[in-house]
């Protein structure tokens, strides 16, 4: 194993130790997705009982919605809050005066935030399988390029959140929770972006998310693959991403600059 | 062979505060040189800067041949830090930290490294315990074991006996004084503590409101104030009182 391969494993053992001796943290990975399909599957239930055929296509896209979704809260959540762990445990100190170099804490990040996901969504995929008989895996391979572009926008969105707590401290963490929420209606997870007022739907389309799911809606309503919005989805994430490292790597400097390394935890 | 630390023109300021001033000093090879002096002298914002937390405003820092401005990732590679103010994770065990730490720097034949390092430090029995379960005693010897387990060339400690009992200090100084003698390694050592800076440095860095104050050996200094221990020539400058000696 390479070195920064060695570094990038460390930060994630460190982690995957924590959640071995941690019940909590295992249990608050699955509990709110499998809350959150509960509450969903239990309305779309009621939905398609009340309105025939057109009822079981809207619920389906409900679903579908709620379980995509949560793929990027997850991720979002996942790289953010492993690094709030870094702060709350005062470690950072430590941590940047090892060799890991800040590029090999964000692969760890994100590596802990793909495990952190697949643990989170996964029992909500299986439960909504079980108890609502809703497939996500029937909408084909093309799931694969939507669970990838979704976890993207998690990890760019997550790095934004990282920078801002490098640059105002853990007054910042409250975001790590919150902010996807926050962008949950112009992400179109529910609806088409044809529904948004027409002011809104210019922020709605420069979200990788809005043309993933509309993407998902056209694959589950009709069976069609949308490769333009697919296209849209990953351009949109690459040029997110490059802003979200600029960010991170500008804030980081800042940081180093102002000492906030030191005192990140206060 | 280049000294361990040279630091030049060292300047850290943040807005109109000046933290550290125009700061130069030298570590050789080997050496044990300490950095003295009250709240808000600089010493924390100085080792901040040698490891590459805080970037100086002005000045320039060599850490064993690596200037920190531009290659600072080859140098942290080849020292450590221990601090009883920065944590370890508190719910991993002592083995899994430095399993952690062993990753991060990169060090080979890891398990028998980390029990190498146990056993010099008494923490063998300790191994599978949640590090924040420890006595303060216990977590500085785990804090030295991180801060050893990549073989530093040099260390850096910041207040390293401070909290602990007389007893376990002066087990930790003894142990500090040991393995620098064995390995050769440099170790900076910042701190209150006169007696343990007086027993264990061969050179120190007196600072005051971010400015080198004086410089030299122990001795040096014990004689040039005319005093006893390094405590009375700490009040004599902290109260500046060296003219009227």
């Amino acid at each position: 194993m390479s070195l920064s391969l060695r570094r990038i494993w460390g930060l994630m053992y460190r982690h995957l130790a924590l959640y071995r001796r941690s019940w909590p943290r295992l249990l608050e990975l699955t509990y709110w997705p499998t809350l959150q399909m509960c509450i969903w599957g239990f309305t779309s239930s009621f939905i398609a009982s009340r309105m025939g055929v057109g009822g079981q296509v809207a619920a389906g896209l409900l679903l579908g919605g709620v379980l995509l979704w949560e793929v990027a809260l997850r991720s979002q959540m996942g790289a953010a809050i492993s690094f709030l762990e870094e702060i709350w445990s005062r470690n950072l100190g430590h941590v940047f005066v090892s060799p890991l170099r800040p590029w090999e804490l964000v692969a760890a990040l994100i590596a802990m935030s793909a495990i952190r996901m697949t643990i989170g969504v996964l029992p909500a995929v299986l439960l909504a399988w079980g108890l609502y008989a809703f497939n996500l895996f029937a909408l084909g391979p093309v799931l694969i390029l939507f669970t990838i572009n979704l976890m993207m926008m998690g990890w760019w969105i997550a790095l934004g959140v990282i920078s801002l707590i490098l640059r105002h401290g853990a007054g910042a963490e409250a975001l790590a929770w919150s902010v996807l929420f926050g962008i949950t209606p112009f992400a179109a997870v529910f609806y088409p972006v044809s529904v948004l007022p027409a002011v809104l739907q210019p922020v709605a389309l420069a979200l990788p998310a809005a043309h993933v799911f509309e993407g998902m809606r056209a694959a589950l309503d009709t069976g069609v693959v949308r490769w333009d919005h697919l296209a849209w989805a990953a351009a949109l994430n690459l040029a997110w991403a490059a802003a979200a490292v600029l960010l991170f790597a500008r804030q980081f400097r800042v940081a180093r600059e102002r000492g906030a390394l030191l005192s990140i935890g206060e | 062979m280049s000294d361990a630390i040279r630091v030049s023109g060292l300047t850290k300021r943040y807005g109109e505060t000046l933290a550290v001033d125009d700061v130069s000093f030298a570590a050789a090879r080997g050496q044990t040189i300490g950095l003295l002096g009250g709240n808000g002298a600089g010493k924390t914002t100085t080792i901040a800067m040698l490891m590459g937390l805080l970037i100086p405003t002005a000045g320039s820092i060599h850490v064993l041949g690596h200037d920190m401005a531009r290659d600072r990732f080859a140098a942290l590679a080849r020292m450590n830090f221990s601090s009883p103010y920065v944590a370890l994770p508190a719910r991993l065990s002592v083995a899994e930290n430095l399993r952690v730490y062993g990753h991060l720097y990169g060090v080979r034949g890891l398990e028998a490294r980390i029990r190498e390092v146990a056993g010099e430090l008494d923490l063998l029995d300790l191994l599978e315990r949640p590090a924040g379960q420890l006595s303060a005693g216990q977590k500085t010897r785990v804090a030295l074991a991180k801060s050893l387990i990549n073989r530093p060339e040099l260390l850096l400690l910041d207040e390293p006996t401070a909290s602990l009992d007389p007893d376990t200090g002066d087990m930790v100084r003894s142990w500090l004084e040991r393995y620098r003698a064995a390995s050769g390694c440099t170790i900076l050592l910042a701190s209150h503590n006169m007696a343990e800076v007086e027993r264990m440095c061969s050179h120190v860095v007196m600072l005051k409101q971010g400015r080198i104050v004086d410089q030299g050996s122990p001795g040096d200094l014990l004689s040039r104030y005319g005093r006893d221990d390094l405590e009375e020539v700490f009040l004599d400058i902290a109260r500046n009182r060296r003219e009227s000696i």
